[in-house]
């Protein structure tokens, strides 16, 4: 079984009113219930807002701290699963639940399979 | 005696089907498709001297099979992991085409899955289905090859990593998947039969890949009417290629054609699917379209061309394909049927969505100097040529603008006042 990180990618602006907010998360729990149902569950998880953010460089023989986000733009990561599944069109089908579920474009990424043989 | 002409027909029939085949056995495009390259090689060596086999393509089949498992026991014995999978894979997997579906069928849907980009899914079709080379895939979309072959390396490596599956949709994603792998098809077609760019208006070999390719999905699919409506679409358009040339090379419209050039085995074949596909009245867009070509085909001279037919069948085409470029081709229809007046009303009415296609202004241009407003079909004129990209088209719409009336319009004043 194939391992995938399904990424959310929120725009930063504006934030959802609570009645919106709380749809999601209703959503979103559902969505986790019927991974665990299935064994396609690993691990998923909320990030707080990108202005939270902060970035590590190394600079010669220092450690650069900077406040983030790493990348530029009006869209971050608010979140990710990871998730099993036999084919991508498999993975695909839960990401499509994904981004009903959190209204936000969603990233589907196969995951390495050494990264797999330790998970 | 069989010559490298036989080993290469065989090479043609028989290279898209030997490398789906290898690929549900190794589970590995890369696998396969060396595994059968090698098999060919051997057949050039072999063949001239000792003959044809009874079925060359279970020779190629098999001898590329027993290669590559020759080579993954070298390598899984190096203890390479990616050998060991694909060695595996084979010894659950038989060698003979699967009962429900040809390989082949697999194949295609994997190289059109929607996770990979347009342009890769049909440099893949390309490769794997039709057995074209990088260098020849390249020079048909006018890329370097270096840049065609790393966009195949690349597409191969997601399809592996990603997981992108071998398999024919199930029943409820087919429509939507079929639609992409037609649309893949289609688009072989026209970069065929009308390159976008370039000094060749027709590059007569991906329009015959393509309709190889269409009469492989027909054969495979025959319940699918949009299947069989995009086989009769191309074969009807086909027809015509012959008359589309002029003896100094330059485009000639329908209207103008010398229809006695026209190939009528085409014509007929295809007017045969449209007519099962009316019988069997599940309309679609290739559908269609393939019978908007097939009333064209029935007229012997321009003028006997059933124009309120082709209209009806574009006010149809409309309602389950509705866009610009459709309302743009109904407009030709309106004005032999309303006339010019009528339909330059309904392409001004486009302009915002098509104004950077070139077909709209030459369109535009033809109505203006039928209404006789030379210097406004003269400044579409103008638009169409900065923005047509194939040098046919554009040498066909310098002379339409040079036989306007003028110079600058003399006859405008009269006729449209």
């Amino acid at each position: 079984m194939k391992q995938y990180l399904l990424s959310i990618y929120h725009p930063d602006e504006p934030i959802p009113d609570a009645e919106v907010m709380e749809k999601i998360y209703r959503d979103v729990s559902a969505l986790n219930d019927e991974l665990r149902a299935v064994g396609a569950w690993v691990f998923a998880a909320g990030l707080h807002p990108s202005t939270t953010a902060t970035v590590l460089h190394v600079r010669g023989d220092d450690v650069l701290v900077t406040d983030g986000p790493f990348a530029e733009g009006k869209e971050h990561i608010g979140g990710f699963w990871v998730i099993k599944a036999p084919d991508l069109d498999s993975a695909l089908e839960w990401g499509r639940k994904a981004t009903r579920a959190c209204t936000a474009p969603v990233e589907v990424r196969p995951m390495r399979e050494d990264s797999e043989a330790q998970a | 005696m069989p010559a490298l002409a036989d080993v290469e027909r065989v090479f043609r029939e028989e290279y898209g089907r030997a490398v789906a085949v290898l690929t549900r056995v190794f589970g590995d495009i890369d696998t396969a498709e060396d595994a059968v390259q090698e098999a060919f090689a051997e057949a050039a060596k072999r063949w001239p001297a000792a003959g044809l086999p009874p079925s060359p393509a279970g020779w190629i089949i098999t001898t590329a099979r027993n290669r590559a498992i020759d080579r993954l026991r070298r390598e899984a014995a190096r203890a390479d992991k990616h050998a060991q999978a694909a060695l595996l894979h084979a010894h659950e997997e038989p060698v003979e085409e699967g009962p429900v579906h040809d390989d082949r069928l697999r194949l295609i849907f994997t190289c059109c899955h929607p996770a990979l980009a347009t342009g890769a899914q049909v440099a893949l079709t390309l490769r794997l289905l039709g057995g074209l080379t990088t260098a020849e895939i390249a020079h048909a979309f006018l890329v370097p090859e270096p840049t065609m072959a790393q966009r195949l390396v690349r597409a191969k490596g997601k399809i592996r990593d990603a997981g992108i599956p071998y398999r024919v949709p199930a029943e409820a994603d087919l429509p939507g998947r079929l639609a992409a792998v037609l649309a893949v098809v289609y688009l072989i077609f026209n970069e065929g039969y009308t390159a976008s760019s370039g000094d060749q208006l027709a590059r007569a070999d991906l329009c015959a890949e393509a309709i190889r390719l269409g009469r492989l999905l027909a054969r495979l699919m025959p319940d699918e009417p949009e299947v069989t409506g995009l086989l009769a679409l191309m074969l009807l358009t086909e027809s015509r290629r012959a008359a589309r040339t002029g003896p100094d090379g330059g485009l000639v419209l329908l209207a103008d054609q010398d229809r006695s050039r026209w190939d009528r085995a085409l014509i007929a074949e295809g007017q045969d699917l449209v007519r099962r596909c009316l019988r069997r009245n599940q309309p679609g867009a290739y559908q269609i379209q393939a019978a908007i070509n097939a009333v064209h085909s029935d007229a012997t001279q321009a003028s006997d061309t059933d124009w309120g037919q082709i209209l009806a069948l574009y006010d149809q085409l409309l309602v389950i394909a509705p866009g610009p470029v459709v309302a743009l081709n109904r407009a030709v229809a309106v004005a032999e049927v309303d006339g010019p007046a009528v339909a330059l009303d309904l392409v001004d009415g486009l302009a915002a969505s098509l104004d950077g296609y070139y077909l709209f202004h030459a369109i535009r241009a033809d109505l203006l100097q039928r209404l006789g407003r030379s210097a406004d079909a003269k400044a579409a004129y103008e638009i169409a040529i900065a923005q047509t990209g194939n040098v046919a088209e554009r040498a066909h719409l310098i002379l339409a603008k040079q036989r306007l009336p003028g110079p600058d319009g003399m006859a405008d004043g009269q006729a449209s006042g």
